[in-house]
């Protein structure tokens, strides 16, 4: 059960996650890069209307709908409580998707489109024979995503194996599995790409990878496969 | 069963071309706008509509053809396999075709009547159900706002309970798939392509603009029909 710790926001002012009776709400995490940096890739206007509102926005809702849902919870009504899961699954996946991919890009100067090396390469090329391969399944399978969506590049950490994957909305990707764990997500969100490639996300597609920090996604796939 | 006759483009090429007929499937073209892309300024820019007419509704217009061919082959073959793994590619691209064509004749620009609030029976209708239009608009931009992610909110009349209900579709899904006794009045495209480039992300922004050219003329001539 939540510990219900009587403590004021001024006492706990310092900590990043806020506690208010036993409740972790959460804030927007800082890009390790400027938001010109992926340019001309990703444009400086969209990283910063990303970050600043789609991500904040999602981040500013999920805080509100786990209040309500710890209020709820308190009171027992289970009926508020289930309502409100469809809020959690969109703001919550919202937050956790996107804080996913600020860490999948990288400037090219900091190793953005360097491909990986190490066991990540390797299962990569047993997989699906080649970097350029995989890349053209997931551009295929981003471009076909009907409406707003993911693709993800992910390990199954059962079955220890590379997975290609789509995702609808904010669905985080455990959604289609619960042993998979993301390596690279690409948000395909019209929102993502329209300022610059309008209609065209199969050129963002293309493009996007010339940033994407392979480093990242090899010390997660390490992880689960050491 | 679809008519199977023998007949060339070439043939053919005396008729309209909307809609065209290739051995008996019927294929679609974009059909015009009745008002130039500028002229809903500045409740939607020029930009978007070229954008959103000839990019996107061409796109799904140009992917359905596609899938019809596909589909109508298959059932020629006796393939029930490949014709339902097509019904994903012929909902989601047959209904933005049927979403976006109703769209745009939902708009028309003030100097032509858009913004213009209903007369009528239908205005007495909303009055009856929602209190008034003011009431009824914000209900729509609500929820329009809350979808998530990609879909359309939809002012709809139950043609058999005789019955006006807003409601919401995701993607492009057609309103009949909440409802088959559902008729569209007014569909709003709530699609991030429908607003971005001019509201960003303050998709409530484009909301609250776009009653400014929303064409009730036409949402009253589909009422009256349904509900003489």
């Amino acid at each position: 059960m939540a510990l219900r710790a009587l403590a004021n926001v001024k006492t706990l002012g310092r900590l990043r996650h806020q506690q208010i009776r036993g409740l972790q709400t959460f804030t927007l995490p800082d890009l390790s890069y400027d938001y010109g940096a992926l340019e001309p890739a990703i444009s400086g206007e969209i990283m910063q209307l990303h970050h600043q509102k789609h991500h904040q926005t999602y981040i500013t809702n999920y805080n509100k709908a786990l209040e309500q849902l710890d209020d709820a919870i308190a009171k027992g009504d289970a009926s508020t409580a289930v309502k409100l899961q469809s809020a959690i699954k969109f703001n919550g996946g919202g937050h956790v998707n996107h804080s996913i991919f600020w860490k999948n890009l990288a400037p090219t100067r900091e190793g953005g489109g360097e491909p990986p090396h190490g066991s990540l390469g390797w299962a990569i090329d047993q997989h699906f024979g080649s970097m350029e391969k995989l890349v053209a399944k997931m551009n295929a399978e981003g471009a076909a995503v009907q409406g707003s969506g993911w693709v993800w590049l992910a390990v199954d950490k059962e079955l220890k194996r590379l997975v290609v994957e789509t995702t609808a909305n904010q669905d985080p990707l455990v959604t289609k599995g619960a042993s998979l764990v993301p390596l690279v997500g690409i948000d395909v969100w019209e929102h993502a790409y329209y300022l610059q490639y309008k209609n065209v996300r199969p050129d963002y597609l293309k493009n996007i990878w010339k940033v994407i920090n392979w480093k990242y996604a090899s010390e997660v796939y390490e992880k689960e496969c050491p």
